[in-house]
């Protein structure tokens, strides 16, 4: 562990802040630490982190996706009509057609990305209203309230106490943070989704096949956009089709929080998870303080506005101890 | 001891690599030109060429990076290929150490040294064989990396021995290695020779390039020289003397002659004094006078770039004052320099140089914007096209159309161009970083000459160079700098090409 | 002759005419398909529509083409909507008076400006990436005006102001005018200032224009600061067309105006981009939203349209080299 936050100071940083905000919030409020406030803290936080998740991926190639939380509603919809096909379905069933929809919208994303050689941003601002505009206008904004049951069911999954338990999404987003590490950290394809977004021509060069890469990240984010969109669903008990909308800043903003990198090529689970955690917490913390719930997204914005200039300013120092040695790169 | 591994036996006699007729042309530029290129194995062998003489794309074309058009041949250890892709060349043991290295600064140094073994299709990462893979490459280089550590933490020198732990890790029987001591110390370039020396005898064949060339011809045993991306000839190291590759390099007689001239009496147009920024450059004095070119050679990484900030304003020093036509000025900034009449022109002029994308006149009316707008800020369409016409005469530079991107003009025409935006703020002093980088030897003349004539005109010059012989000829005195002190100062006329060379590059 | 071609694509860009094409195309076929096309009715209603995505567009050209970007442009008009709102109200509501409403135009405009040099000097000074810092800045500025509001809207404006919104002048709709007026302003900062020199050459290579003694930072922060005012000037108008205020109005053009930059042909990595043929876009843009409407389909489906639009023109844009050179291949 020692060894891992020495080399990723992003993330130490966070913790230690992270630290400092438990401690100040526990003794400011006596219904902080409590089993069932660090509960619900967990069941409203699971959704982002599995998006946060699919997303780093995503930004560790190098690349950006605006478009995920759109495709993760239209995953609920889709997903919807298919298990009623399938006459309902079981989670089995729901984690496979929400799995496969999300991963089939991501690939249309990397085709484009990759075919065309468009960049990121941009496809993924097309597909953004592409599928929301055709979403809109093929449910024309209604909502889908008659679900199967075992979908609406709440699960608890790990008891905390008398009235806290951890609920099924907090299991999806330990099992999605699992598998992303396992995929990032531990396998061949993600140490080279990491070299791919750190240095592209280096990659090339050294014979990282890169169309591919571009599949699996946006592949990933897509089948993280389905499974989140699956567990929304069961928190909310409803499909809404323009609730999900606006959700894909948010989630980025705490995804760099994190230490990921516009730009790729850094990033980890560890920091998503803090990431998006600062952000609940102080949410929760200024709703326990009791400050005026219209008062949050100040505070937050304010948050992370200190914390990206904080880190420009190592990041400023950097660059000039760089400068001066730019002798790479020179043609011959 | 020779790797086999083919059936053929024929083929163990063969050489590592023999490439005929290979052709390569872009965009009407021909870089390559039926040039044939033989390495045997466990041959270690010079590449020599000036800048743009076709060097890079040459490794390029064994490394399957780029592919040469029809007629070529190309045979790996006695086996012939019709084309190379990248990981090809790879399996059949080619390795490239690129000048920019190629690394990845954000993975582990251990990742970055077996790389080559995360490649492919989808398997477990075990840490611990990668690791080791490392290590045992790096034993074999006999240096000692922090493994763990991000590689961007290592500083540049130490990122040069990983990229070459990198191809010893992949196994390679022929690496190239392009340019690899120019950011390392002498003590570190003697550590690496004898690693050459040392894979050269188990067999490895090592391809070398480098612009010093009394280390390329103590190491190697054959060279081959280019000449604008025409095969000049190979030569036996034995019987080749530095001069004499100089002139198959160049294609000129060096009977260049030195041009210094004295300008003691001259008023000093920029000096400084004990200037020091820590960690870049310590207790500088120098003086350059009006009309004076003013050399400053030394290793990559002895602080000339570092200084030459400074003066331009980029940096502020920690101590000492500089002072231009007798009077102490601090820049706040890089505007305040070039107001003052100072100019630099960067080392980097693919990246810092010039704005490639954008168009040529924009590119030359860049120093300039004040004169060529009123006070609201408009620019007057009128006098940009004048000051665009002045810049393209006064330098003949030859363009198409001024609106072309900058990028599309040949090295030397865009140094012109660097050089003429420059002169368009009439500076006192011009500081000029490699300004022959890149630039194909044919036109490198041209260039001198500008420098020589605008020495002529008053303005002080200060060249920094990477080639001693470039400052030896082209500066009326020449100072060395090492580790961010200057310590020496020669005069041309009273010192020996070869004596400053290994002054510099001891 | 050349030169003339060249003056052209100076003012026009490159790719004007393939979008002028499209669009006479798509009038043709709206006006074939829907007799209440090509109605004065129609064309007047489409200039009123298309005013507030033109300004905002606008204010997302600058950064853009600076190699930046604002995701803060409808948070910013929002709030200076608010500034405006505000004095408005302090000063008798429906009966404020002219005087009050240009005071509060100037403050709405300072505001605006402040907001956006706060954020231009984050990015300049301290290396923070502008997607980050404008996405903070977006949340910091929507926070804040969910505070001030608690969420509501503010309305009760002089009569007066429905002149601004809702008038002609010799026929044309006043946000039409509006929206010109601050398109020639753009056009001229952009093409023919030492300001709009400095953000192309900026938007292409930053340190290199730093070395030729480019102010960078200075521009920087004046690129954001201008797209802030550019962003007040739309939530003046905003206000003036709705009679109203509200945080959260206008979200859902913030991604339309980055998918219009880029239709008009403006390189997402920066330095190019014209504001000419942006300016066409949004013309396509309205065109296509409002031929659909009448044909009876919903803004939804224009969302679509739209972003299968701009994935068909940047595939075009990709094709159109690679077929020319295709076509080269087999002529030889």
């Amino acid at each position: 562990m020692r060894d891992y936050l020495r080399t990723h100071e992003g993330e130490a940083r966070l913790l230690a802040v992270l630290a400092g905000l438990v401690v100040f919030l526990s003794a400011a409020s006596p219904s902080f630490l409590t089993a069932a406030n660090l509960a619900s803290l967990m069941n409203n936080s699971a959704i982002n982190v599995i998006w946060a998740v699919g997303l780093l991926v995503v930004l560790i190639s190098g690349g950006i996706d605006i478009s995920f939380a759109v495709a993760a509603s239209v995953v609920q919809y889709l997903c919807f009509y298919a298990l009623m096909a399938v006459g309902g379905g079981d989670w089995l069933v729901g984690v496979v057609f929400a799995g496969a929809i999300g991963v089939a919208i991501g690939a249309v994303n990397a085709a484009l990305i990759a075919g065309f050689r468009i960049i990121s941003i941009v496809v993924t601002i097309a597909t953004f209203n592409a599928l929301f505009g055709l979403l809109m206008f093929a449910t024309a904004g209604r909502s889908l309230y008659d679900l199967p049951n075992w979908w609406t069911e709440r699960i608890e999954v790990v008891r905390l106490g008398d009235h806290a338990a951890l609920a099924l999404p907090v299991a999806a987003m330990a099992v999605a943070m699992a598998s992303t590490w396992f995929l990032i950290s531990r396998t061949t394809i993600g140490r080279q989704l990491y070299a791919f977004g750190d240095n592209p021509e280096g990659a090339r060069r050294a014979g990282v096949a890169t169309t591919p890469m571009q599949f699996i990240a946006y592949g990933w984010m897509g089948l993280m956009a389905g499974i989140g969109g699956l567990m929304q669903v069961n928190i909310v008990q409803e499909i809404v089709p323009n609730a999900l909308i606006g959700r894909e800043l948010d989630v980025l903003a705490a995804v760099v929080l994190g230490g990921a990198r516009l730009g790729g090529g850094r990033g980890t689970v560890l920091g998503c998870f803090l990431g998006v955690l600062l952000v609940a917490i102080t949410q929760n913390g200024l709703n326990l303080l009791g400050v005026s719930p219209y008062a949050f997204k100040m505070v937050i914005g304010l948050t992370i506005l200190a914390a990206i200039s904080l880190s420009g300013v190592d990041l400023a120092a950097l660059a000039t101890a760089k400068s001066g040695r730019r002798k790479l790169g020179r043609p011959d | 001891m020779p790797v086999a591994e083919h059936d053929e036996s024929a083929a163990d006699a063969a050489p590592a690599i023999r490439f005929d007729r290979v052709s390569v042309t872009f965009g009407g530029v021909r870089a390559l030109d039926g040039v044939s290129f033989e390495v045997d194995r466990g041959e270690v062998h010079c590449l020599a060429g000036e800048n743009g003489s076709g060097k890079s794309t040459l490794i390029k074309v064994v490394a399957g990076v780029y592919r040469p058009e029809p007629g070529a041949h190309m045979e790996y250890f006695g086996r012939p290929e019709t084309t190379v892709t990248p990981q090809l060349a790879r399996r059949r043991g080619v390795a490239v150490i690129w000048q920019d290295l190629a690394l990845f600064p954000e993975m582990t140094v251990a990742e970055n040294i077996a790389f080559d073994h995360l490649v492919g299709g989808m398997r477990l990462v075990e840490h611990g064989a990668i690791r080791k893979i490392a290590e045992s490459a790096l034993a074999r280089l006999g240096v000692d990396l922090d493994l763990g550590a991000r590689l961007n933490k290592l500083p540049i020198a130490r990122r040069q021995l990983a990229a070459i732990a990198r191809a010893l890790a992949s196994d390679a029987k022929l690496i190239f290695m392009d340019e690899p001591t120019a950011s390392l110390t002498q003590a570190e370039t003697d550590m690496l020779l004898d690693v050459v020396r040392t894979l050269s005898a188990s067999g490895v064949a090592i391809v070398f390039v480098s612009h010093r060339l009394a280390e390329v011809l103590e190491v190697s045993s054959r060279a081959t020289v280019l000449r604008d991306g025409r095969l000049v000839g190979v030569f036996e190291a034995a019987g080749l003397s530095q001069t004499r590759l100089t002139e198959l390099m160049t294609g000129k007689q060096f009977d260049q002659r030195i041009s210094a001239r004295s300008f003691a009496a001259a008023p000093a147009v920029l000096s400084v004094e004990d200037l020091s920024r820590h960690g870049e450059y310590e207790g500088v004095n120098l003086a350059l006078r009006a009309g004076e070119v003013v050399g400053l050679v030394g290793l990559i990484g002895a602080g000339r770039t570092e200084l030459a900030h400074t003066l331009f304003g980029m940096t502020r020093p920690d101590r000492g004052a500089i002072r231009l036509n007798g009077r102490n000025i601090a820049f706040r900034n890089n505007r305040d320099a070039i107001a003052a009449g100072v100019a630099y022109v960067s080392e980097d002029r693919l990246a810092l140089g010039l704005v490639q994308q954008q168009s040529i006149a924009d590119n030359l009316v860049i120093t300039r914007l004040r004169a060529i707008s009123n006070a609201a800020g408009a620019i007057s369409r009128a006098k940009k096209a004048a000051a665009v016409a002045k810049g393209v005469t006064d330098l003949a530079i030859k363009i198409g159309r001024p609106a072309d991107a900058v990028s599309t003009l040949s090295g030397g025409n865009q140094q012109r161009v660097v050089l003429a935006k420059w002169l368009a703020t009439s500076p006192k002093a011009l500081i000029l970083d490699c300004p022959t980088v890149g630039v194909d030897v044919g036109a490198r003349d041209g260039i001198y000459r500008i420098i020589r004539r605008l020495a002529e005109s008053g303005i002080a010059i200060l060249l920094i160079s990477d080639e001693v012989s470039e400052a030896f000829f082209n500066a009326d005195r020449v100072l060395h700098m090492a580790a961010g002190r200057i310590v020496g100062d020669y005069d041309p006329r009273s010192v020996s090409l070869a004596d400053l060379e290994s002054a510099v590059y001891a | 002759m050349v030169d003339r071609i060249e003056r052209h694509y100076a003012v026009f860009g490159r790719d004007v005419w393939g979008l002028l094409g499209f669009l006479a195309l798509a009038l043709i076929a709206f006006a074939a398909a829907a007799p209440q096309f090509l109605t004065a009715a129609n064309f007047s209603s489409m200039a009123f529509q298309v005013s507030d995505l033109g300004l905002l567009t606008l204010a997302m050209l600058m950064p853009i083409i600076s190699g930046g970007f604002n995701l803060a442009i409808i948070a910013t008009a929002n709030l200076s909507g608010l500034t405006l709102a505000w004095i408005l109200n302090l000063n008798g509501g429906p009966q404020a008076g002219v005087l009050a409403f240009a005071g509060g135009a100037a403050a709405a405009l300072a505001v605006g400006g402040a907001s956006g040099a706060a954020m231009g000097a984050t990015i300049a000074f301290l290396g923070a990436h502008p997607i980050l810092a404008s996405l903070a800045m977006m949340i910091f500025l929507r926070g804040l005006g969910e505070y001030l509001t608690r969420g509501g809207d503010i309305s009760g404006f002089p009569d007066f102001l429905g002149e601004v919104g809702h008038g002609e002048l010799l026929g044309v709709p006043v946000p039409m005018l509006v929206l010109v007026g601050a398109a020639l302003f753009w056009h001229f900062l952009l093409s023919h200032t030492r300001h709009g020199f400095a953000v192309t050459m900026i938007g292409s290579n930053a340190r290199a224009a730093e070395y030729s003694g480019v102010p960078v930072k200075r521009t920087i922060t004046l690129v954001y600061a201008l797209s802030g005012m550019m962003c007040a000037l739309a939530g003046i108008l905003m206000l003036t067309r709705f009679n109203s205020v509200r945080v959260g109005h206008g979200d859902s053009l913030l991604l339309v105006t980055v998918l219009a930059c880029f239709l008009g042909g403006v390189d997402p990595f920066g330095g190019f981009g014209r504001v000419a043929p942006v300016f066409v876009a949004l013309l396509i843009l309205q065109t296509l939203s409002s031929g659909l409407n009448l044909l009876g389909a919903n803004q939804h489906l224009s969302t679509a349209v739209w972003g299968l639009f701009l994935i068909a023109v940047m595939s075009l844009r990709w094709a159109g080299p690679v077929l020319a050179k295709l076509l080269k291949r087999t002529k030889e």
